[in-house]
């Protein structure tokens, strides 16, 4: 009942903003809404349900962003020429050296296996970088204005998402094997550091996806606008309804985001509802719960937070990946910390940890208020300054900041929510 | 003659710049660790706290440039730092009265107070670029170099100049003085010793009669005084921008950690761990080779292990390492 409630609310907000505003913006926050919803499920599955800590959703999201142009872009071949191979095999090289360490670790005994690891590891970065930095030049060097890079497969775009979700299930399995098992708090800097390090490989490994030069104008799955707008017959039926016919192309398109994601977040939503109340879902509990009365009841807390770990980060990939193909982009250097990270959590928490309805509701009404919290504010600003004169400094910085509102926002919201309704808007049963 | 050279090629690129970055990292990861030996929980608001108590401090600042007031070749940003730490520390505990206190009083788990800390981050981030803006910001004046390259030159004869930067050489005579001034306020003030034993065993502490709103109350005056003065020395040594400390974050958070986690030395001891290998694995050996190796043997390439921007790869490795291998810590870490 509160749940249906909260969700007409959040309704009526998106209808709001589609009446007062335009039916544009309110569609590109629905289609935001939708993508954060899915992430915040994501975090949900690893925090409300087996409260593991992870504070890497935005490396986790940027590899899904990643995986669009290596699907989807067309292949190029001159720089496959270039230096393809060479960079495939450094790649299969450095995968070859790190197994060879784990092996190593297993096999040697234990007073000399540190060493001979470090050894392994050293020796084996310097010949990664000696096989692949020729690679890269070469791979570079070609027509770098506009490629530069070895591009993707040239697949249908739509196979971008699930690739998102394999990506982020390889780190996140990398990941887990090492840090899982470590307090709480030592696992959060773990994805931290992650999720930094992944951000940083995007942003300069420009072979692999342009780091900072960005790769724009990426597959659609949906038509482009101005092709709709010469195709015939479009036009009448948007003078039918009313509408002209720039807005009616641009409003067909969004819809056609919005019915894609929302297909994805129903289908997500279902499965997690079943894993909740399914026996799995209650074995997750229990652990959450009481890790040490669960291992003696002959679980694998281990296994079983290594298991959820990957299927929450794998949420958040397609969910990336889902966002880069709404874009129609790459741009590394957009993916802050505060915004992909910390404001999923926000979400999860304001929600309710541990309800998936609630991370939906968080990912929704989280969305709206920090898409609106700008024209809030600028308004509120107009208000409290308006007896200033025009060139007043004071009146100009404060109007000028108003953009930095929605982190203080955000801010106080969470500290609210965990002060005076620590479960969040609609608790876990 | 070539051995000086790569000698003193390394002590300018290497051994200074790490030394002022290690203590700039000891100072926050004291401020981390110390929160965490008394509060008992991991605060990431920690690179905020720096970021707006910088930010006071340079409000001072430029008020006193304005004003003619400074040191000579000093840093006029000396002067103002007793000034943030004051905004910082009021800060601080008008924030432990209005959010943490509550959960203390709920004996609240270290991990719900960890998500608090990222509400005040927010929060605290959106002051600071609420005030000062998202922007680089200089605040640095007086001499520039204590040593300068072109007059080492001239003095030694050698091919290779060697530059210290004052706020280089202020940074590490700042940071011995304040360790200094920590470690004797731990050890020998009355204080102090409640402090510790506080953080050795809550229960005991308190029927001895020590008063634990008292001790948290100091902690959070140290920590302000520890944050402001790394955020300071690190404005003046790089430059400010609010994001900038936001990112430290991960560095210091990994000197306190590879230290372990609660111990004051190990935080000081982490933080040259960290800054000693991100710089040494991010440093281009070319120059210090070429003196070293024979002509023929002289690389062409950098010799760089790892490019500039993966010096945050190089703290997290690190920090797995010893998580992995000796979780609490080089320095048996969890009470101070």
């Amino acid at each position: 009942m509160r749940a249906l409630g909260l969700f007409a609310l959040v309704a009526a907000l998106i209808l709001g903003t589609g009446v007062l505003q335009s039916w544009n913006s309110a569609l590109i926050i629905l289609n935001m809404g939708l993508v954060s919803a899915i992430m915040s499920l994501g975090v949900n599955l690893q925090w409300g349900l087996a409260g593991l800590f992870n504070v890497g959703v935005m490396g986790f999201v940027a590899l899904g962003g990643l995986a669009v142009v290596l699907t989807s872009v067309a292949p190029v071949p001159a720089a496959w020429a270039a230096g393809g191979g060479r960079a495939i095999a450094a790649l299969i090289l450095g995968a070859a050296v790190i197994t060879l360490a784990a092996l190593a670790w297993r096999g040697l005994a234990h007073r000399r296996r540190g060493l001979a690891v470090a050894a392994i590891l050293l020796v084996g970065l310097v010949a990664f970088r000696w096989v692949l930095d020729p690679a890269t030049a070469a791979i570079e060097s070609v027509d770098p204005a506009a490629t530069g890079y070895l591009g993707g497969l040239g697949l249908p775009v739509l196979l971008a998402w699930p690739v998102g979700g394999l990506l982020a299930a390889g780190v996140a399995w990398m990941i887990g094997k090492t840090a899982l098992g470590l307090r709480s708090d030592y696992l959060a800097i773990a994805t931290l550091g992650i999720a930094e390090i992944i951000i940083a490989v995007l942003k300069n490994e420009d072979w692999l996806a342009r780091g900072v030069k960005n790769v724009i104008g990426l597959p659609r799955p949906l038509p482009y606008e101005i092709d709709l707008q010469q195709t015939p017959g479009f036009a009448e039926r948007a003078a039918g309804m009313g509408l002209d016919v720039t807005t009616a192309s641009t409003l067909y398109v969004k819809v056609g985001y919005s019915l894609l994601f929302a297909a994805v977040l129903v289908a997500v939503l279902v499965l997690a509802q079943l894993a909740l109340k399914s026996p799995w879902g209650r074995m997750m509990r229990a652990i959450r719960d009481n890790e040490e009365a669960a291992e003696a009841m002959g679980k694998d807390v281990t296994a079983r937070h290594l298991q959820v770990f990957i299927l929450g980060s794998v949420l958040c990939g397609i969910a990336g990946a889902m966002m880069t193909t709404l874009d129609g982009q790459l741009t590394p250097s957009s993916y802050q910390p505060l915004r992909y990270t910390f404001l999923i959590w926000v979400m999860v928490i304001v929600g309710g940890s541990g309800n998936n309805l609630g991370a939906v509701l968080g990912g929704f009404l989280i969305w709206f208020l920090w898409v609106q919290v700008e024209p809030m504010g600028q308004w509120l600003m107009g208000l409290l300054t308006a007896g200033m004169a025009d060139d007043s400094a004071i009146r100009n910085h404060l109007l000028d900041s108003v953009q930095h509102m929605r982190l203080l926002t955000m801010g106080v919201i969470l500290l609210l929510v965990l002060r005076f309704a620590p479960r969040g808007l609609l608790p876990e049963k | 003659m070539d051995l000086l050279n790569a000698l003193v090629a390394l002590a300018n690129f290497v051994l200074i710049p790490a030394l002022a970055y290690g203590s700039q990292l000891a100072l926050g990861a004291l401020g981390v660790t110390l929160i965490y030996a008394i509060l008992r929980f991991s605060n990431f608001a920690h690179g905020d706290t720096m970021a707006i108590g910088t930010m006071v401090t340079i409000f001072v600042t430029w008020g006193l440039q304005a004003l003619g007031i400074g040191l000579g070749p000093l840093p006029t940003a000396l002067l103002a730092i007793p000034f943030g730490i004051l905004g910082a520390a009021a800060l601080l505990l008008l924030t432990d009265r209005m959010v943490y206190r509550f959960y203390r009083a709920q004996k609240a788990k270290p991990v719900i107070l960890v998500i608090v800390s990222m509400g005040v981050m927010f929060v605290y981030n959106g002051i600071t670029r609420f005030i000062i803006g998202p922007d680089d910001q200089s605040f640095a004046d007086g001499e520039r170099f204590l040593i300068s390259a072109r007059d080492f030159k001239a003095w030694s004869g050698l091919d290779e100049g060697l530059a210290l930067k004052s706020t280089q050489a202020i940074t590490v005579v700042v940071a011995v003085l304040v360790v200094a001034l920590l470690f004797w306020f731990l050890n020998h003030t009355r204080t102090g010793k409640s402090m510790r034993a506080y953080s050795d065993n809550e229960e005991l502490a308190l029927l001895s009669g020590i008063n634990p709103e008292t001790v948290v109350r100091v902690t959070w005056v140290i920590v302000a005084a520890l944050a402001v003065v790394a955020g300071t020395l690190y404005g003046l040594d790089k430059s400010y921008k609010p994001f900038t400390y936001f990112q430290l974050l991960l560095p210091i958070f990994a000197s306190a950690i590879v230290g372990g986690i609660g111990s004051p030395v190990g935080a000081i001891a982490g933080g040259f761990v960290i800054a000693f290998s991100e710089v040494l694995f991010t440093y281009a050996w070319k120059k210090v080779l070429g003196y070293l190796l024979p002509a023929s043997l002289a690389p062409d390439g950098l010799v760089q292990l790892m490019g500039t921007d993966y010096k945050f790869a190089v703290s997290f490795v690190i920090l797995i390492i010893v998580l992995l291998f000796r979780p609490t810590g080089l320095f048996r870490g969890k009470s101070i």
